[in-house]
């Protein structure tokens, strides 16, 4: 097997474990094709099993023949090994960094790994696109399933199915997709119940400096328009960015062409830019120094919470013409993979009250970032400590999990989830066991046969005993819209994420659970209380002869 | 009542909301002799909004608009109204009222004096005992074989800004102590703050020295060796809130005041912290309201606002100080002597924070009464001045006491099962300071207070605070788990901006739905339901022993 040659020494003993706030290990150190683990001599209790996946950088140093590996891995956390022997840290160290940093797909850990519980649930299947369109249907009849990307021809990042105006043809989703980047052509992203209004999303309009049309794809999006209406175009881009779009053969709708479209610009940034400012936040929150202004003046300079600011705004943006104005809506950036996918899931978190359930949440990402064809294998190829030159890696799906906790933070009741399985998925999203995240888009999952090959992280998350970890007891199912605050007092930052590893989280997991102590006591009571007056109920019918006389 | 008549009505006047872009309805205002109150009327809904005339901290006129006067009213409780009057010469006399209002010239104008719950002398004289400082002091084991409760101060002839009640080392002799007080600044002398049953160790706390350069007081030092000896864990240590370490210090000393020369004390160590005055302060609090009043800043402006305002560097700079203390009574087992400069600002945050960490007595809901009734009402913390209850000197008003109360909040955020109150209790505290509905911030010091017979005139507050606890209460307190020694981190990060106390007015930032809400109803209803459950079998046992007897005769029959 190739993981051998990688592995020059599998074993080392007496390494020093180091993590933060817990008791130092000492123990054995093995390294596997997949994992790096460590257990304890004395007993059995105390290990770590570590990804190799996970692993985002390692540092190494030496005092005398001592070797201390510095493991920094993707979910931000950082563990110290303290190895004896300088050779055996050299190729623990080396082994590691090849290891992590396998190229090759089919190598990955989901690809061996075998569940040790019994898949009742198959993943695989719970949310595909007929699936989703079953429910549309029974609200509307003005959408049709389309199969025109079967093969993944017309749009590569596209799922096999998806859902057009029932009065387009395949012919003409064909020419609209030859005018929209890597041929993302408007395809139904939510239909609001409420008032039958939709939310579309797309590639940039393919337009260049000499501004060329397509009446098709004028067609397709009018079609989506009442009679008399006027819909809202959201580019995510600030209207500077998509004029320079036009020179690389880009750019956005011209209002002659697009008569009956209103265009709002935002201004959420490319991946690049966000990439960096994960690494300065993590920097920032790693630092130890001990003044205020510091710290502030790193958090503000980190960007991070701005980008949450906006994203969130253009989803309420977003959400707003929808519900408020009554308009469909049509959103898009450049690629229409990142930004696009940020406000259009988001504004389905604040419209509809399903997303907010654990199925419904696991539908959205299923049908807004895995089969919307966000690249997640580039995106979460590297984490906030790669140092290296980056290439497409970008936190844009941790942005949107942070939004999530935004509102889930403003509105603690809404959502049957906790703040536990937004953490869970970003975790997953990074490295996993599991073969959800793997691959770019539906295609690139069809040709690896994920679903034969490897477990569903919804297979998993689903079983009663995992499911209880990730419930809010808090919740009571709400069926507004839910409008979050987005003044800067309003937005925190995600502890649960970026401080997760700087704390102890004793006191919060107490709290965590003396809240849950409250409500189940509660419930308990209510059924007891229910019972015994049943009971009494009932004893006073049979204690009726003894008034009767 | 007369204090309920309205003395001036001005009708058609708007209540601007700065978030909702909603058209503003048109109410009235009248202004009473206590209370500034809107009155909305639409479609069937009334609306009322009510200001304590004491809670007003300033009020701006803004140029007249077409669509009328508008007039700013800043609170101390950090609300903001904004109202829009239709004619500029109400706007003005309303604006020339609120100014003689909220700006009592006279004691007996502020509301505690107007303020009756209809109560018997009895209660009143049965409120004001509630909180008691010697059964504290009896709580921590005093009087005992190294420490007295001492009534020395009884007239405040020694000191008038002190108690009347002191804790002192017992072997110390009333020559030490009334040479170590004169030693003092304002005869603020070394006094018992918080005695440490478990290691002995004490909290102290005066003024800073009148020592001139060369100048060393017998008295004094004696003073400082009792309180060593009164350790039996051999050091003291003396310690010192100034800010600019030697440098301001070295200036006091020359001007007659300072530091303890440390070669006249033995058996001490120096330490420094770096708390800011109360003119920093001041103008810290007032460039964070700016960044909280701002319309809709950016968030690179709300975080570099929030970093020029300098207030998150002050609240941590407090913990760090009483985080110190902490660990140097509980930990090492020293004693310490904390002042700054009068010993009634910076000295009373340090040394009540210190004690809510050392003491969970002190996190309770009691228990905080207590620990504000201690160190700041009886140990002179100039509440009249500081609050700026009554007409005066601007430059000595200062937020100091809700810096207290933001460092306690910012505790029970890192340990949310430790404290038997919530963040409501805080804040009503907090407003209750600059009320002036009951007397118990009334006063600079105890004389004062006495001298104003505030205890035959007002009412304390604290039996009303503890009449309604049940919305006080933190669902999630766990005494048992938290009986010891606090140990927060004071990294930066773990800092946060108090949304609830500086926006708490603006309803939209807040979180929509209420956790603490919800938990305190199931708390209330799980109450009820244990009761019913009783009740339900109760009367079952009486309906199975009537079966039983039923049976029996029948039996028999």
């Amino acid at each position: 097997m190739e993981f051998a040659e990688l592995i020059k020494t599998p074993r080392v003993d007496s390494v020093v474990l180091h993590r933060p706030f817990l008791p130092t290990v000492e123990g054995t150190l093995c390294l596997t094709g997949h994992h790096l683990i460590l257990s304890s001599r004395q007993d059995n209790t105390e290990e770590l099993w570590l990804l190799h996946s996970n692993i985002d950088a390692i540092d190494k140093r030496f005092v005398g023949s001592l070797g201390t590996i510095i493991v920094k891995c993707k979910d931000l956390r950082i563990i110290q090994l303290d190895i004896p022997g300088m050779e055996e840290c050299l190729n623990i160290a080396s082994s590691i960094e090849a290891l992590s940093t396998l190229d090759s797909l089919s190598l990955m850990y989901p690809f061996f790994y075998r569940p040790m519980f019994e898949v009742i649930e198959d993943g695989w299947n719970l949310f595909s696109p007929a699936e989703a369109f079953k429910d549309l249907e029974s609200m509307t009849d003005e959408w049709r399933l389309s199969e025109i990307n079967k093969d993944f021809a017309v749009c590569p990042s596209y799922p096999s199915l998806v859902t057009v105006p029932k009065d387009i043809d395949d012919d003409t989703l064909c020419k609209a997709a030859a005018f929209r980047h890597g041929g993302r052509f408007p395809v139904l992203s939510y239909y609001h119940k409420k008032n039958g209004m939709v939310m579309m999303r797309a590639g940039q309009p393919l337009t260049g400096t000499n501004g060329r049309r397509c009446k098709e794809d004028e067609k397709l999006i009018n079609a989506t328009l009442r009679p008399g209406k006027r819909g809202y175009i959201i580019d995510t881009r600030t209207i500077a960015v998509a004029q320079q779009a036009k020179a690389r053969g880009g750019g956005f709708e011209q209002e002659a062409n697009y008569p009956q479209w209103r265009r709002i610009h935002k201004a959420i940034e490319r991946s690049n830019i966000l990439q960096e400012s994960l690494i300065k936040l993590v920097e920032a929150c790693n630092d130890q120094s001990n003044s205020m202004d510091r710290w502030l003046s790193k958090l503000e300079a980190s960007n991070w919470q701005s980008h949450v600011k906006e994203i969130l705004t253009t989803a309420c943006l977003a959400a707003q013409c929808i519900d408020r104005e009554g308009a469909s809506v049509l959103v898009h950036g450049t690629e229409g993979t990142d930004s696009t996918l940020q406000v259009t899931s988001l504004a389905q978190i604040i419209l509809e009250p399903v997303c907010r359930t654990i199925r419904g949440f696991q539908a959205l990402v299923e049908r807004e970032w895995l089969q919307a064809g966000h690249p997640f294998q580039q995106r979460c190829a590297q984490s906030a400590y790669s140092n290296g030159k980056p290439r497409s890696e970008a936190p844009v799906f941790l942005l949107f999990l942070d939004c999530v906790w935004q509102i889930l933070r403003q509105f603690p009741c809404s959502f049957e989830f906790n703040e536990h399985f937004l953490v869970t998925l970003f975790e997953h999203a990074y490295a996993s066991q599991f073969g959800t995240f793997l691959g770019n888009s539906a295609a690139e999952r069809v040709k690896l046969k994920l679903s034969r090959k490897t477990v569903s992280l919804w297979s998993w998350v689903n079983r009663p005993q995992e499911l209880e970890r990730f419930v809010n007891p808090l919740y009571e199912p709400n069926s507004l819209v839910i409008w979050p605050s987005v003044a800067p007092q309003s937005l925190l930052l995600w502890e649960g994420v970026f401080l997760r590893w700087n704390r102890s989280t004793k006191c919060l997991d107490e709290a965590y659970e003396e809240m849950v102590h409250i409500i189940e006591y509660n419930k308990e009571l209510q059924n007891k209380v229910n019972s015994l007056s049943r009971q009494l109920a009932q004893l006073e019918t049979e204690d009726s002869p003894l008034q009767s006389p | 009542c007369v204090h309920c008549r309205s003395l001036i009505t001005v009708e058609y006047v708007k209540l601007l909301d700065r978030y909702t872009s909603k058209k503003a309805v048109t109410g009235t205002l009248y202004l009473t002799a206590t209370h500034l109150i809107y009155v909305e009327q639409a479609n069937n809904n009334r609306k009322e909004t009510w200001v304590l005339h004491h809670h007003i901290s300033a009020i701006e006129k803004l140029p007249l608009t077409a669509s009328g006067c508008p007039l700013l009213i800043h609170c101390k409780t950090f609300q903001l109204l904004h109202l829009l009057l239709p004619r500029e010469r109400e706007a003005q006399e309303v604006h020339q009222s609120l100014l003689r209002l909220s700006q009592p010239v006279k004691v007996e104008e502020l509301y505690a004096f107007l303020y009756n719950p209809k109560q018997s002398d009895a209660e009143r004289l049965d409120g004001w005992s509630l909180i008691d400082i010697v059964t504290d002091f009896n709580r921590m084991g005093l009087p005992n074989e190294l420490w007295d409760i001492s009534h020395i101060n009884s007239e405040y002839e020694l000191c008038s800004t002190y108690p009347s009640v002191l804790g002192l080392p017992k072997s110390a002799s009333v020559a030490t102590v009334t040479g170590s007080a004169k030693f003092r600044s304002r005869g603020r002398l070394p006094a018992l703050s918080y005695y440490h049953k478990d290691t002995k160790a004490a909290i102290c706390r005066c003024s800073q020295p009148l020592s001139g350069l060369s100048s060393r007081c017998i008295e004094d030092e004696q003073m400082l060796q009792a309180i060593s000896e009164a350790n039996p864990n051999s050091y003291k240590l003396a310690w010192d809130t100034l800010s600019d370490i030697k440098l301001n210090a070295m200036a006091n000393r020359a001007a007659g005041k300072g530091y303890e020369n440390e070669g006249n004390y033995s058996n001490i160590r120096f330490q420094f912290q770096g708390i800011e005055n109360i003119h920093v302060m001041r103008s810290s609090l007032q460039k964070l309201l700016e960044l909280c009043a701002q319309k809709s800043p950016s968030m690179s402006d709300y975080l570099t606002g929030l970093e020029n305002s300098g207030w998150l560097r002050h609240i941590k700079a407090v913990m760090d100080a009483g985080v110190f203390l902490a660990k140097a009574v509980g930990d090492e087992g020293a004693s310490v002597l904390v002042h700054c400069s009068d010993g009634w600002d910076r000295t009373a945050q340090v040394c009540s924070l210190a004690c809510i960490l050392l003491d969970p007595y002190y996190r309770t809901i009691k228990g905080l009464m207590v620990l504000i009734e201690k160190e700041w009402i009886s140990f002179g913390h100039k509440f009249s001045h500081r609050c700026g209850l009554l007409e005066g000197d601007p430059k000595e008003v200062s937020p100091v006491f809700t810096q207290f109360v933001e460092c306690v909040w910012q505790l029970s955020e890192q340990f949310p099962c430790a404290f038997q109150f919530n963040e409501r209790y805080l804040l009503t505290i907090h407003d209750h300071v600059y009320a002036c509905q009951y007397g118990n911030f009334i006063g600079n010091c105890q004389k004062e207070r006495q001298d104003m017979r505030l205890r035959e005139r007002t009412f304390s507050l604290w039996p009303f605070l503890l009449q309604c606890q049940d919305e006080f209460r933190n669902p999630l307190y766990k005494r048992s788990t938290h009986n010891s020694l606090l140990r927060p981190s004071t990294l930066p990060l773990h800092f946060k901006f108090w949304c609830g106390m500086y926006n708490r007015y603006d309803k939209g930032m807040q979180p929509k739905q209420s956790v603490l809400d919800t938990l305190l109803t199931l708390t209330l209803k799980q109450t009820q339901e244990e009761r019913t459950m009783t009740e339900l079998q109760r009367v079952s046992c009486i309906l199975f022993l009537l079966f039983f007897l039923f049976f029996c005769i029948c039996f028999h029959l």
